[in-house]
Order: structure tokens, then sequence, then C-alpha cells
């Protein structure tokens, strides 16, 4: 079970895994997420779903080397089987209801929205994406994304590939130029999700974000991935993790998921 | 006619409390043989057994006691196995004082009631060290059931319905066997390999299959479920931990007692070599007075080694926690701020560092029948705390009901059931535990579960 049948670098310290999976395979879709734990004392970690494969029973994910659980994950090898995983969690993304639809990906979030690129093609529906990084070499699947959207955009901090500057840049032009965007749909760091949904808010254009909070069981048990939705306590497990970015509160999100950042420094050095 | 026993009722031993708060282990050490005998000898055998009717599941108690009298720890296991499966789990967990002891006629006059509660707990240890050697297989009649949860509820429904010959599978949501008993009481009061462990091997020596990391309406639908299962169980649990809805509750530093409890229980936090993190301040509120947050703020104790405060706006006789859990809470020098209500948590960089509070005071009874807190304009005041643990019960979770829409819910979300059998508004569909109750007991739960199984195993047609 959960055996690794495949590792790709994808850019300096991330990863992507094809790991075997039936029954997560059969049931899960875009937008849903698995919870890990890399070995038998490991700490239960989330991951979005970047890719299935129902027939092949296979899911696949990109994991981010940045702290302690994914340094471990990182020194698995092809054969290697993960110790416990549970999914498909959340609720999947339904973007259906719109036609024009702009899929923005930052980082590591370029991964989480290449799923539902996949889906709408599958559905004969069309998408454009804006895919955002620091620099070129680590920007990826740009050209699978271009199988599956009509225009794919890319940005990059230092101007190595496309537009020189954030998404926000790309979309502020789309936006200028008068493209039709009937939904946004983005996933990245939180700052960048944040900056996007203040971007559309003036021209009311729908934006949804992912929210990866810190969680344990993942299931609506404990609460630790709670966040404030509209003046109200939500629960990214359950609720979420997709809500209207317009109406979530940044600020509190962002500094909760700060709050175990010493831990992780101090498992690190011992790691 | 006999003197009656004049004996008062015998303590059981426990951990010093000054030595306890420094380790996991567990507190109370329950009865050794002589005090047990002792113990039991204080039954008055009633005719009209006024405990029975307290206890949840009817255990036939003078039954036990009178087999416990006569040293015949098996035919006292036997006795309690007839209502009960797990009696080493609720001898210790149940709240006796509310139920069968509360129901005892040496209550009041003749030094207080027979201690049922811990002579429970001493035949269930007596189960667990025989082990599961004597447990024979049952012969399987060809019919499946699944039990979604191995909480109380799923694990004594599971283990009837094994043992009438059914092909019984536990699909359970965590990397671990045990639901609240595993994720949610701490090792101090229930010790895991030694007792939870245990009763869970019993169940896999009944040939019980247990599925882990398997979230059914997820991993696997109820519709796939009905295809290859004759009858489904759900024990999923209670759900969503409530909040105050006051301001400051998102700060770092404030958490749920089940996200404090299962980081520590589940995954083993209280070891500072553990991987998962746990954040422990120097000054903890803990709100709320239920068994939960006795739970939490004990374990605050522990890890912390700083203050701790249990905060509830009610006064000492409306605690609804076990009073052995209260009364062990004072000895570890926990602080309890009676009749006081939180009102806002104050933060500094977005980390808690206060919890401002108003005093209340006791006004006319409310529909619980319990006085109502009112609170006293301008009592307010600011008690300086690094960490708020929030342990105000659950809410029911909305997973089950968003995966299985055939299923009949109450307007609080809490799963419909028949009273006498425990059936959904699906026929082959049974459902028990705090699933169906909201958050309860163990004792009711495991009940549930067993009401469930009698009805599968009929309809079935195994009885």
């Amino acid at each position: 079970m959960n055996k690794i049948l495949a590792i790709k670098e994808m850019a300096p310290n991330v990863k992507e895994y094809l790991i075997e999976s039936k029954e997560i395979s059969k049931h899960c879709l875009p937008g849903q997420f698995i919870i890990l734990r890399v070995d038998e004392d490991g700490e239960r970690v989330p991951f979005t779903i970047c890719d299935y494969d129902r027939e092949a029973g296979t899911i696949t994910l990109l994991v981010q080397e940045v702290g302690y659980s994914t340094h471990k994950m990182g020194l698995l090898k092809v054969g290697d089987s993960i110790h416990d995983m549970v999914g498909p969690l959340g609720n999947p993304t339904d973007l259906d209801e719109y036609d024009n639809v702009l899929l923005v990906g930052g980082g590591i979030g370029t991964a989480v929205i290449y799923p539902q690129s996949k889906l709408r093609k599958s559905k004969g529906l069309k998408c454009d994406a804006i895919l955002g990084a620091r620099t070129e070499n680590l920007l990826f699947s740009v050209d699978e994304f271009k199988k599956n959207c009509e225009n794919v955009y890319i940005a990059t901090d230092d101007g190595s590939l496309g537009t020189k500057g954030f998404v926000t840049t790309v979309l502020q032009q789309l936006i200028d130029e008068g493209k039709k965007i009937d939904c946004v749909l983005v996933v990245g760091p939180m700052i960048m999700m944040k900056n996007v949904a203040e971007l559309t808010r003036p021209y009311g254009i729908p934006t949804i974000v992912s929210m990866n909070c810190i969680m344990v069981d993942g299931t609506g048990m404990c609460g630790g991935c709670r966040l404030t939705v509209d003046g109200k306590i939500k629960y990214a497990c359950v609720d979420g993790p997709e809500f209207d970015g317009h109406k979530v509160d940044f600020a509190g999100a962002m500094n909760r998921s700060r709050f175990y950042k010493e831990h992780e420094d101090k498992c690190r050095l011992r790691g | 006619m006999a003197a009656i026993n004049q004996t008062p009722r015998h303590a059981t031993r426990v951990q010093d409390a000054q030595e306890r708060i420094n380790n996991f282990k567990e507190v109370s050490l329950g009865f050794d043989d002589e005090t047990m005998h002792e113990e039991a000898l204080r039954c008055l055998n009633c005719k009209t057994a006024p405990c029975v009717k307290g206890c949840p599941v009817n255990i036939n108690i003078p039954g036990f006691i009178a087999k416990l009298v006569e040293n015949d720890k098996d035919g006292a296991l036997d006795v309690i196995s007839q209502s009960s499966l797990l009696p080493a789990i609720c001898g210790r967990v149940c709240p006796q004082e509310k139920q069968c002891e509360n129901n005892c006629v040496r209550k009041l006059k003749l030094g207080g009631s027979v201690a049922i509660g811990a002579l429970e707990r001493y035949v269930g240890d007596y189960g667990l060290q025989k082990g599961t050697a004597d447990i024979k297989m049952p012969e399987k009649k060809g019919k499946k059931v699944a039990v979604v949860g191995s909480g109380p509820s799923g694990l004594a429904c599971a283990a009837d319905c094994a043992k009438a010959g059914c092909q019984v599978t536990i699909f359970e949501a965590f990397h671990k066997p045990g639901g609240v008993l595993i994720y949610g009481i701490p090792e101090f009061r229930l010790p895991k390999k030694n007792v939870v462990e245990k009763e869970i091997d019993k169940l896999r020596a009944l040939g019980v299959e247990i599925k882990l990391n398997m979230v059914v309406g997820k991993t696997i639908t109820f519709a796939e479920l009905e295809e290859e299962y004759d009858a489904i169980f759900i024990g999923s649990g209670a759900g969503l931990p409530m909040f105050m809805n006051i301001p400051g509750e998102d700060l770092n530093g404030v958490s749920s007692a089940n996200e404090f409890l299962t980081r520590s229980n589940l995954m083993g936090a209280y070891n500072p070599e553990a991987i998962t993190p746990i954040y422990c301040g120097k000054a903890v509120a803990v709100i709320g007075a239920g068994n939960v947050a006795m739970d939490a703020a004990r374990t605050a104790k522990r890890i912390g080694k700083g203050e701790v405060y249990i905060i509830y706006r009610r006064s000492r006789e409306e605690m609804p926690a076990r009073k052995e859990e209260i009364e062990h809470a004072e000895e570890e020098g926990i602080k309890f701020v009676l009749l006081t209500n939180p009102v806002e948590m104050i933060g500094e960089n977005g980390r808690v560092s206060g919890l401002k509070c108003v005093k209340m005071e006791l006004g006319e009874p409310d529909a619980s029948g319990r006085r109502r807190p009112v609170a006293i304009e301008g009592s307010e005041f600011v008690l300086p705390v690094d960490q708020v643990i929030v342990s105000l019960g659950t809410s029911p979770n909305p997973m089950i009901k968003n995966s299985c829409k055939d299923i009949e819910f109450s307007p609080k979300g809490t799963i419909l059931v028949d009273e006498n059998t425990n059936r959904t508004s699906v026929d082959n569909i049974y459902a028990g535990g705090d699933a169906v109750t909201g958050a309860a007991t163990v004792i009711l739960a495991m009940g549930a579960g067993r009401k469930a199984a009698k009805a599968i195993i009929e309809q079935l047609g195994l009885n």
C-alpha cells in the first residue's frame, strides 16, 4: 500500500511522487487533499492531490522540502512505501458553472491547479492559466498546462521567463485589456492569494482560494485548521479547503500558519 | 440475620500527586486483591438492586460482586460480559457517582457507596490479563457487516456481530484504532498499551478486520459499502469542536481541547522527542469543566509545568466532569476559577497574552434545570495567560451528512435512529454513540453499539 512508483525532481528541493493508491485515486477530484505520515513516528501532514490516474490506481503529489517531515519524505526512494496515507479529504473544486475560468498558480500551487485544467479539458470547458515563480527553473508543468489551456501566461520575479513581476502584474494587464474573466481560482503562498483577491475585489470577479492550514486529523475533529471567513469560524478540512477569497481573513490565517515554525526549526536541526 | 458490614468504602491506590504531575503513567492503580475482596464484602446484595437501574447497560452488579466475594473472578467476568464488553475501560471512565454508585443504598449512611467502578475495573483488568488465548474464532455464517469508526460504539457493535458469526470490517479514519479512547482520553487515565490495545486485540481474535486510514464517505462511499455489506453501523463520533465566538479566538496559543489532546495522545506529543509539535504555555486557561476539560488541564500541567486554570461560568456543583477527575485535578494543583465567563482573548504580536473574563452569579434555573449564570456588571478582569484551551463540547461533523444523503438527521445534525434498534431511516444502516446523541459517555456509546448489533443480528437472521 502507498508504494512510491516514481520520483521526479521538478525544481531544487521540489519532487514529484507517483504513489500507488487504488482507493484514493478512485474517488479523488481536483481540489482535494490527502494526509500522510512518512514513517511510524511521523506527524500528519496534508498535501493537495496534483494529479490522479483512476485506471493505473495512482495519485501524484508535489512536495517542497521545507520542514522536517518533507525532508524525511525526500529521503524515500522508488519502491518505498509511505507509512500512512488517508484521503481524499476536503471538498472538490467545482467551477463548471463558469465559462471563462482563469487558473492562477504560484510556486508549488501551480501543481494544485493543474488537475483542474485537465478536468476542464476533458469536459470540453475552456480555461486560461497564469503561472508564477521566482525564476524560470522553479516553474514546472508549463507544457502540460499548454495542452489543457487556451492561453498560458508566465510571470517570474526576475523576468527570466514571461512577464517580469508577479502573477498580479499579469492579472492586472489582462483585466486592463478587457479580458473576460468569470472566475479566478488561485493557489499559492497565502500572501499571493491575498493579493490576487484584493486585485479582483473591485472588479467583482469571483475568486476562489485554497487554504493550506495547519491540520491534525483533517476530518473535522480537532479544529486546528480553523480560519475566519466572512466573520465566522470555518474549518479548512471539512468546509474547505477552498473559500471565497474576498471573505477570508488572510491576516489571521497567515498569523496562525506561522505558529509552529519555531518547533519546526528545532526539529530540522535535530533531524 | 447477620449484622451489616460497617466497613467504610475503601479508597483505590493512587500515584502520589506531586510525583504524577511529572509523568503520564496511570493515576489510579485500582484495588489489590485483598482490598477488592473487602470492598466486595460491603455489597448488601439488595433484592431491588437500585445500582443496576443506574447503569446505562444494566450490568448485574450484585451478581458480579457476589462472585468476587467467592473469589470467582472468571464468574464475575462472565456476569459483567453479559452486559458490558469493555469493563476495564468503563471501570476507569464511567461517571459511576452519577450512575450505579449514586443509587447504592450505602451511599449516605453506611460508609459510602460500594466502589462499583473500581470493582468493575478489577474484573476488567483480570479479563485483559487473560489475553486472547481463550477466545475462539466464531464460525462465519456468510453475512458481512461494516462498522464506521473504531471508538467505543463501533468496537462494541463489531464484537457482538462477530460473535454472532458475521464477517466484520471496521473502517477507521485515523492511523490507529480506538477513536476517543486513543485520541481523547489521556494515558494517565486510560493506558493505551495495557488496556485499549488489549481490548482491540480481543476483537482481532474474534476475526474482526480493521482497515485504517479509511474515511467512509471519502475513501469509500456509502454506496460501495451498501453493495458489499449486508449491514452498516455508523459510530463516527462527535464532531467539530465548539468555540466561544468571542474576539481574539484566532490568536496563536488558542486551541480546542480536541486538538491539544489529539496532539498529546494520538501523536504522542507529550513525549518531548515526538515529531508532532505541541504548544504548552506557562499559564494555561482551560475553558469548560467537563471530563475533556479536566483531561486537557491535567495534560497541560504535566507538559508545561506552569499554572493551569479551569474557567467555568457556573459553580462547583454544576461541573459536569467525573468527581474523581475533579478531585485528581485539584490534587495536582489545577486552579478552579468558577462563576467566571471569558469575554475576550487578548493578544500581543498575534499570540494570546490574557483572558478577559467577567464574574457571574447564579440566577433562576434555566432549561437544563441548573441555575442560569448571570454576568455581574463591572466585574471584568484580565487573567494573564499564554495559552487558552477551549473545551465546550462539539457540534456534529457534517461529513457523514454530506456523504450519505439517504439518512435522516435531526435539525442539530445528529443521526436520527429508532430508540429500540438504533436503526436509521435506511433499512440496513444503523448508528450509535456520539454521532447520534451528541457528546456523551463511553458506556452509552458502547450500549448503543450493542443495541444496534442485536438488531443487526436479528435482521440478518443469525439469532
